[in-house]
């Protein structure tokens, strides 16, 4: 009796083996286009909206794979040079010794500045901001607000929509030390909604009425202002590949610039590349 | 001589499979092989490059600006360790105390395995608890954005408290009975016998499990990720936002490169070493105990 | 003369100070378990498990988070099993106690104390970049089988110490091989505790969000390979919570983990009840 259920066991433990040994192969034959699809992978800022696009692409064309993933702009640099992914997404420009990267635009998102709602304050200039950012300013009352020390959120070192913040606001000064670091837009924007002191930067596309967006330097933020070029503080949404795109990376490039995608991203709270 | 040969083909299978569970065997120790190699292997070299002084006492971590200070990170992983003790051993302590000495043996048998199973609840499901409920509750009533260290601390006291407790106990269920007898006979009251002769006795198991509480709390990524601030600074009081070391590498893991990379190796390097540390320690204290 | 401090007063007082500090303790643990019941119970229904998430999690159900779950965990165990097993068996019946078992167990229990980030980090680094496997089940999968080694062979080893030397003798008496001994005497007899050991890394897995993030990836598509990125619920809780997609989405999220590791701890505290009913 011990010896049959012994030998059950082991049949069991064969079959489970060559299960997993089947799968395994399959899925190893049929990567890049087939089971593993085409991975996109960076910015979080992005990642919501591919991920939107990723969903309308693979209903229109099924048996097609989509994968996208989050990390961060710098993260999916990393990972296009590396190959990790095919395509990389990153939300800021690219730096000088980034460029050995393929780039192509695919949107561009306004950068939202954003406090409390009970916050006072509706709207501040560029280098209040930045002395807010550094730590030079440290009470509400000093910009026109109630008597409270501001509490700073940032996004992490490698965020696309730091590297944006700070080449547009910062500059050359550092955003200070001792700020609040969160690694993703909605994290910012949950602690912005959730503490009457803060203030953070999010993407535009990702305000919503938890949260209100300050008037920088007395331009709303709105994408009426963004496409009249009036209110400044916009980023590139890129697609990054190591050398020219090919199968089924050119095909969901190709899909997320066409016409009828770039109309849902305006639609999502985006800027279209192409204009009507 | 058939006979013979026979014997020793099944000789030669025994000793083969002797051999391949021996190797097997090795895995365990081959894999914690690959991974410290690999970690020192990617984190050491920076280290020296940069000098160590510099890496551990710098106190500027702006890895984009090629500023690799460690010390903000470290400071961070001791207070909140540290914060996370304060909580966690008195409670445990206690807990682990008043389910030995001072109530029966079916209570206990109920309430060490519920205890037990706390153990297994995830640490983001602790973190959120510590983001919705502490989180605010800190923010609104003392002070600071409630991201902190007193937040982290609280939240990770409650985590190992389940390991404190559960060690603790075991601990001190394996004081012979006799001690008990012997200084009740004596005149001595529960509480006395608890503090006189049971703690004692039980002290390196007690020990033990504060350090692998220790090394719980100092090896968190993700709860202290939600609640602790992740500022790079040094905490100038426990309303301050806070890092930790874990979180370092969690934070900028994702798209470090070269140098950077290295550093985070390095953080990983460090962590290594203290955790090394403490479970030798522990492994050390709770050996003693059983001779 | 030295005020003394009635010994009885003494040990009422600390009595009531520790009933006190532990009533306190277990309210806390229970309250967690509470209020994610509370507030994630109701969100949970036969369509929050089966139903694919939309807008990122913040409609529609979970399912292929439960799947990527199951996965993971399931390769894991297939993978740390067979190791863990086989050092056990290693370590009890084919040596005596020297300096190469020390060492193996060593190695073992500092495996068991490495922090999940730094498995995080290694498998990130080896399996997902260098060796180009990518963010995928299989990245995940090796790291969390890594994790939960030490675990299997804590209690494989434990399981099959605690086999009365008396049933080896009986079958080596008879005839049989070291090898038949241990495979149809010895490890069925272990199994119960052998079991435990499986079904606490499969509890442990299931909670783990650190060290998968950064190897199983986030993709929130069913996994159709082992090369296939996925998220598992504790990943999906987590990025669900923190960045207030869903809130009560996120607390469903919780519910079905809490409730799951819950199952699983009783069940692995059950199947070890019944092994030490047997054999002490």
């Amino acid at each position: 009796m011990i010896a049959s259920k012994n030998f059950l066991c082991k049949r069991l433990h064969v079959l489970i083996l060559s299960l997993v040994v089947s799968f395994g192969v399959h899925g190893g034959c049929a990567r890049g286009t087939g089971q593993r699809g085409v991975v996109v992978a960076g910015s979080t800022s992005m990642q919501p909206f591919a991920d939107h696009w990723a969903e309308v692409y693979m209903k229109e064309h099924p048996g097609r794979v989509i994968n996208v993933q989050g990390g961060g702009s710098s993260a999916g640099i990393q990972a296009a040079r590396e190959g990790a992914a095919d395509i990389g997404m990153s939300s800021r420009e690219l730096k000088p010794e980034e460029k050995d990267l393929l780039e192509v635009m695919v949107a561009w998102d306004g950068l939202a500045v954003i406090v409390h709602p009970s916050n006072p304050v509706e709207e501040l200039s560029v280098e209040h901001v930045q002395e807010i950012f550094v730590g030079t300013i440290t009470h509400w009352a000093t910009v026109g607000g109630f008597n409270r020390p501001i509490t700073v959120v940032t996004r992490e070192e490698g965020s696309g929509t730091r590297g944006a913040f700070q080449e547009m606001v910062m500059k050359t000064s550092r955003i200070s030390r001792r700020a609040i670091v969160q690694d993703s837009n909605g994290t910012v924007r949950e602690i912005v909604a959730h503490d009457p002191e803060s203030i953070g930067y999010i993407s535009l596309g990702l305000v919503d009425s938890r949260v209100k967006a300050v008037r920088i330097d007395g331009v709303d933020p709105s994408f009426e202002n963004i496409e009249r070029k009036k209110y400044r503080l916009i980023r590139p949404f890129l697609f990054l590949t190591n050398g020219r795109p090919s199968g089924a990376a050119l095909e969901f490039i190709n899909f997320v610039l066409s016409r009828p995608t770039q109309e849902m991203i305006r639609h999502d709270g985006l800027i279209p590349v192409f204009k009507e | 001589m058939k006979g013979r040969a026979r014997m020793t083909r099944l000789e030669r299978n025994e000793r083969l499979i002797r051999l391949a569970l021996l190797l097997i065997a090795f895995s365990a120790v081959s894999i914690l092989l690959v991974i410290t190699v690999f970690i020192f292997g990617e984190g050491t070299p920076i280290m020296f490059r940069h000098g160590l002084t510099k890496f551990l006492f710098n106190g500027d971590w702006y890895p984009l600006d090629k500023s690799y200070g460690l010390l903000p990170m470290i400071i961070g992983s001791l207070v909140v360790t540290g914060g996370a003790l304060v909580i966690g051993v008195p409670f445990g302590l206690a807990c682990a105390i008043a389910l030995t000495e001072f109530s029966s043996k079916r209570l206990r048998h109920v309430l060490k395995p519920v205890i037990e199973l706390l153990a297994g609840i995830p640490s983001v499901v602790y973190g959120f608890m510590g983001v919705v409920i502490l989180v605010p509750f800190i923010r609104d009533h003392l002070g600071g954005p409630g991201l902190s260290v007193l937040a982290a601390s609280i939240i990770l006291g409650i985590m190992i408290l389940p390991t404190i407790i559960s060690i603790s106990i075991d601990s001190l269920e394996a004081v012979p009975q006799s001690y008990r007898e012997g200084s009740i006979a004596l005149g001595a009251t529960r509480w006395q016998t608890t503090r006189m002769v049971m703690l004692p006795a039980a002290k390196s198991g007690i020990i033990a499990s504060i350090i692998l509480g220790m090394g719980r709390a100092v090896g968190e990524t993700m709860a202290v990720i939600m609640i602790a601030g992740n500022a790079a600074s040094i905490p100038r009081s426990p309303l301050d936002p806070v890092r930790t070391l874990t979180s370092n590498i969690a934070l900028e893991m994702g798209y470090a490169a070269g140098e950077h990379r290295e550093a985070l190796f390095a953080t990983g390097v460090i962590l290594f070493v203290i955790i090394m540390v403490l479970n030798t320690i522990a492994n050390l204290t709770s050996r003693r105990r059983t001779r | 003369m030295r005020r003394r401090i009635d010994p009885r007063a003494e040990q009422n007082f600390f009595r009531g100070l520790l009933w006190l500090f532990t009533g306190v303790t277990v309210l806390i643990l229970f309250f967690i378990i509470f209020y994610i019941l509370k507030n994630g119970l109701p969100v949970v229904s036969v369509e929050f498990l089966t139903k694919n998430p939309q807008e990122m999690g913040k409609a529609g159900g979970i399912f292929p988070t439960i799947v990527g779950t199951v996965a993971l965990t399931l390769l894991a165990v297939l993978i740390a099993s067979p190791l863990g097993i086989g050092s056990a068996i290693y370590l009890t019946e084919y040596t005596r106690e020297n300096w190469v078992t020390r060492v193996i167990r060593f190695g073992s229990e500092c495996l068991a104390g490495i922090p999940s980030i730094i498995f995080g980090l290694f498998g990130f680094i080896l399996f997902v970049t260098k060796l180009g496997l990518g963010w995928s089940l299989l990245s995940g999968g090796l790291t969390l089988g890594f994790m939960v080694l030490p675990t299997i062979i804590r209690t494989s080893e434990e399981a099959i110490r605690s086999v009365p030397y008396s049933y080896r003798e009986v079958s080596l008496s008879l005839g049989g091989t070291k090898w038949q001994t241990v495979t149809r005497v010895v490890l069925p007899s272990a199994l119960p505790g052998i079991a435990t050991g499986i079904v606490l890394s499969v509890g442990r897995s299931i909670g783990e969000t650190a060290a998968v993030i950064f190897t199983a990836g986030s993709s929130l598509h069913i996994p159709t390979s082992l090369f296939s990125s996925s998220r598992t619920m504790s990943v999906h809780f987590y990025i669900l919570a923190r960045e207030g997609i869903s809130m009560s989405n996120a607390y469903g999220t919780a519910a079905v983990l809490v409730i799951a590791i819950l199952v699983i701890n009783i069940v692995a505290y059950g199947l070890m009840q019944r092994f030490m009913r047997k054999y002490c």
